[in-house]
């Protein structure tokens, strides 16, 4: 036996009790094949060989001995880099059940030691705060077939589209038309859009599955639905293609892809959706992209014009500016030129108090397209765990607090605000979207819900995988590794893409019929909704209900 | 839901025969309240002049309310010309704080062109609408314009009628338009009564406006003086009709197309479809919603009738030339106008809408599809 004292223990050393995920293995129902072991993305388990010690007494040989058992079985490595992330893979490849990672309820001591030589913790995901969220208590409350002939979800013809794009004065607009002005683009979309993620924190399978399903929507479902890139650019096949039209492209303070953008215009067959210019994003305000060198393959490398297997973490602002309302100023009316004013052009900025100034700034330019707002809860492929969780600003009172801004200066029709961060968190999309669509937003974005519901990402806000970040998605979502990202189809992908837009048409119009909204979208009835906290209520200026 | 009827008549008619009409109709609604709206005004006893002489209406509930609003009146310059009094039967109205209809024809003041003179009107309206809630509401006013007179009371609205005795033809009008139900939908006030009147615009709505309060925020936004009250969901579509016709100087029939825009693949082969489309985006925030009959006329006894944009709501338009109405129902029909032929009675559909012009020879019936105005026979 041995001794006590001889235990030898580090700081950071835990046993598998302390780890947020424990393995749990039967070992009477496992076959040993080893698919387990090869398939976990962080190594979390071996195959080891074990012996038991049987103690065996002999009475009437009056001999005292021991047998020993030796048998093989899975283990679980308890260091700080290789601790179980419970993605379950393991459970998907075995063939007898016979493992699985099981949440650990008590302990989460390794969030003590998640700075190993002093690197701060980073991961993907998005805030690791669980729960229904403001967005998901509220209730639509004015129900209108109390007074009037109910609408029929299933059968009446429901206008969803919304307006992206600067929006005039009905007089200014009468005023220009008359004299032959500019009169700013504007897109008719589909409100739920496919936020921003760059091609380089999506696989190229994730990608090109979005775009098909993105394309079917639009060309054979009849729901305009459009897709942000994110930073990092787009492949010159997309850029040079019909379906561009469908596609919100996005520059950001890294510039990264937009030497290939920008040579791509001669050639491209129709304008992109928007061009979004990212200021900030609700995962990490005031810190700019990242995208860690394990996904900086040689694909990513072209487009993005670095070397491959550096990590390229985007400044947290624009560099060539040196005010945000000078860089508000110059970079929207810079890309509205480059597209010969045809495309509208907005800011994404990230959820916080300040979000009025940028606003007000906006409401004064002519060139500003609409604003995207992006809150506390938006999720992000790369970060540091702080900013993902302490930094920032929730979406819904932020938007609303825009919004009434916006009527009180009488401007809510001309920038559309957009809203995004957490829309979908516990899978009630729809109805997120539309109690930010009643609170002022013209529309939201959607990014991590995307991924889960379209591509099944396993993360969730209790610290599930996250690991986004280092390029070894279970799923091959965000993986740059052709042996990971294989495991996707982009024609599923496509498939359940149309999926989450039928559902979502359909409930748009669920929530919408009862209200006895179908002709426009309904965009600031914030007589529609009630909350069960009076504060809350208080806070985004409607009902309490109890 | 509630229960609309218009005539529009080149000889002048009692209001009364309109409240029969919405007595006709009864089954329709609830009978919580009457709003009238008259133009082409003729009195018995005094020989009104349009082109000289504004009248002022709405009730005084107190006597210091009266002798206050004769105060205000005369301080802003206004000479009265007539009053006229009602022969009323207190004992048929619900409320008792009525202490005086008023219906006053002042002149109009003298130095003035019609703009300014249009704006001080009104602003004496919203003057004293204000004095009379500073006053814990006992004044209150409907209409001060030319050639308007308004009526609004709560009660059924044919007792509201023998209340005020409107069938003893001292009052009579060319046009006639009522609505029988108070604002149900949110408090009772007498504003919240339908028809609404700015500036000489009046609607009045079968229905109710689910998209109203981003509308009204809206509209408050703009801060035009006037676009106030909205103690109703309908009042907003009074005031965009004075928005697209006064503040666009649009045309009448693009009134519909703000309201109820057509689609996006509609309008692709609309002849007008580019300015219709910029327009729709433009005005998207005044897109109505819900089922909706809108009846609305103008200082030029037009009068006009639009349906929502999924045809929810009755409505039906007949006549004979020199004579024309519009009601819910066809009974309400039967009752203005018996002696038309009803074979060419016409229910306008979700793209229409009829226009009974000033001289009342035929109707316009146009469709939001065609880009020009369609005389069409009735």
């Amino acid at each position: 036996m041995d001794s006590v004292r001889s235990v030898y223990t580090t700081p950071s050393s835990l046993t598998y009790c302390d780890l947020p995920w424990i393995i749990q293995h039967r070992e009477d129902r496992c076959t040993l094949c080893g698919r387990c072991t090869a398939v976990c993305p962080v190594n979390a388990i071996y195959l080891t060989y074990r012996r038991q010690r049987v103690p065996k007494l002999d009475v009437l040989k009056k001999k005292r001995g021991n047998e020993y058992r030796h048998f093989v079985g899975i283990r679980q490595h308890t260091s700080i880099e290789k601790k179980c992330i419970g993605c379950g893979m393991c459970s998907s490849v075995c063939p007898n059940e016979a493992i699985g990672p099981v949440p650990n309820t008590n302990e989460h001591r390794t969030v003590f030691h998640q700075n190993q030589k002093g690197e701060a913790w980073k991961r993907g995901g998005r805030r690791n705060k669980s729960g229904a969220t403001i967005l998901d208590r509220i209730a639509f409350d004015r129900i209108s077939m109390l007074t009037d002939p109910a609408l029929d979800a299933g059968r009446h013809e429901f206008s969803l589209n919304t307006i992206l794009g600067r929006v005039l004065p009905p007089e200014e607009f009468l005023r220009r038309k008359m004299a032959g002005e500019w009169i700013p683009p504007t897109r008719e979309i589909f409100p739920f859009i496919i936020g921003s993620m760059s091609f380089g924190a999506l696989s190229p399978n994730m990608w090109l599955g979005l775009l098909q399903g993105v394309a079917y929507c639009n060309e054979v479902l009849g729901i305009p639905v459009v897709m942000a890139t994110g930073e990092g650019g787009c492949p010159p096949w997309v850029l040079k293609s019909p379906f561009l039209k469908y596609i919100i492209l996005q520059i950001a303070s890294g510039y990264f892809g937009w030497d290939e953008i920008i040579r791509a215009i001669p050639e491209m067959q129709c304008d992109p959706a928007a061009i979004e210019i990212k200021y900030g994003q609700g995962a990490k305000p005031g810190d700019g992209g990242l995208l860690m060198w394990f996904k900086v393959s040689k694909l990513i490398a072209r487009l993005r014009g670095v070397p491959e297997g550096v990590d390229l973490p985007s400044p947290p602002v624009h560099q060539t500016l040196y005010s945000i309302e000078e860089s508000v100023m110059k970079m929207i009316q810079t890309l509205s030129m480059a597209f010969g004013f045809r495309v509208p052009v907005y800011p994404k900025i990230s959820g916080s108090t300040s979000a009025k100034a940028v606003l007000n700034n906006l409401v004064r330019n002519p060139y500003a397209g609409g604003l995207l707002i992006d809150g506390i809860d938006g999720g992000t492929g790369a970060a540091y765990n702080v900013s993902m969780d302490a930094t920032g600003h929730p979406i819904a009172s932020n938007l609303r607090e825009c919004y009434l801004d916006l009527v009180a200066q009488g401007r809510q029709n001309e920038i559309p605000l957009f809203a995004a961060g957490g829309i979908g968190k516990n899978g009630n999309v729809t109805q997120n979207g539309m109690a930010l669509i009643m609170l002022g937003a013209s529309g939201v974005h959607m990014g991590k819900y995307i991924m889960q519901a379209c591509a099944g990402c396993l993360g969730n806000e209790m610290g599930r995988c996250n690991v986004c970040n280092i390029g070894i998605c279970p799923k091959g979502i965000t993986s740059q590794n052709p042996k990971l990202y294989r495991r996707l189809d982009p024609d599923d992908v496509a498939q359940r893409v149309a999926d989450v837009f039928m559902a979502i048409r359909t409930e748009m119009k669920k929530i919408m019929a009862p209200l006895g909204r179908s002709q426009s979208l309904p965009i600031g009835m914030s007589d529609a909704l009630g909350i069960d906290d009076a504060d809350v209520a208080k806070r985004l200026n409607i009902k309490y209900i109890c | 839901m509630c229960r609309l009827a218009l005539k529009s008549s080149d000889t002048p008619f009692s209001p009364y025969e309109v409240l029969l009409a919405m007595e006709a109709m009864q089954e329709g609604y609830d009978g919580s309240g009457l709003g009238l709206l008259m133009r082409g005004v003729q009195f018995t006893d005094f020989n009104y002049e349009k082109d000289k002489q504004v009248i002022l209406s709405g009730i005084a509930h107190t006597e210091e309310a009266l002798s206050r609003l004769n105060g205000l009146m005369e301080d802003r310059g206004f000479v009265q010309k007539y009053d006229h009094e009602f022969t009323v039967h207190p004992e048929l109205i619900e409320a008792s704080d009525r202490y005086k209809y008023i219906v006053r024809v002042y002149r109009k003041p003298e130095n003035m062109d019609e703009a300014n003179l249009e704006e001080y009107l009104m602003q004496t309206r919203l003057f004293l609408r204000r004095d009379g809630e500073e006053h814990g509401g006992d004044l209150t006013v409907f209409s001060f314009w030319s050639d308007v007179v308004m009526i609004k009371e709560v009660g059924w609205p044919l007792a509201v009628g023998d209340a005020l005795s409107l069938d003893d033809n001292r009052i009579m009008a060319r046009v006639v338009m009522a609505q029988g139900r108070q604002n149900t939908n949110y408090g009772i006030n007498l504003y919240a009564c339908h028809p609404f009147f700015i500036q000489g615009i009046s609607t009045m709505t079968n229905g109710e406006n689910t998209a109203f309060v981003p509308i009204k925020e809206w509209l408050e936004g703009k801060n035009i003086p006037g676009y106030t009250g909205y103690q109703s969901d309908s009042e907003v579509f009074t005031h965009i009709l004075h928005y697209v016709t006064r503040k666009l100087k649009l045309p009448l029939q693009v009134y519909k197309h703000v309201i109820t825009p057509l689609k996006s693949e509609e309008l692709k082969n609309h002849p007008q479809g580019d300015f219709l489309q910029g327009l729709r985006v433009a005005c998207r925030r005044l897109i109505i919603d819900g089922p909706n009959a809108v009846i609305a006329t103008l200082p030029d006894e037009t009068s006009m009738l639009v349906m929502d944009a999924k045809k929810m709501r009755p409505a039906i338009v007949g006549g004979k030339p020199g004579t024309w109405a519009i009601a819910s129902e066809m009974c309400g029909m039967m009752a203005m106008v018996p002696d038309r032929d009803p074979a060419f009675d016409f229910q306008p559909m979700r793209e229409h809408t009829v226009i009974i012009p000033p001289d009342r020879k035929e109707l316009q019936i146009w469709t939001q599809f065609d880009p020009f105005t369609l005389p069409q026979a009735a």
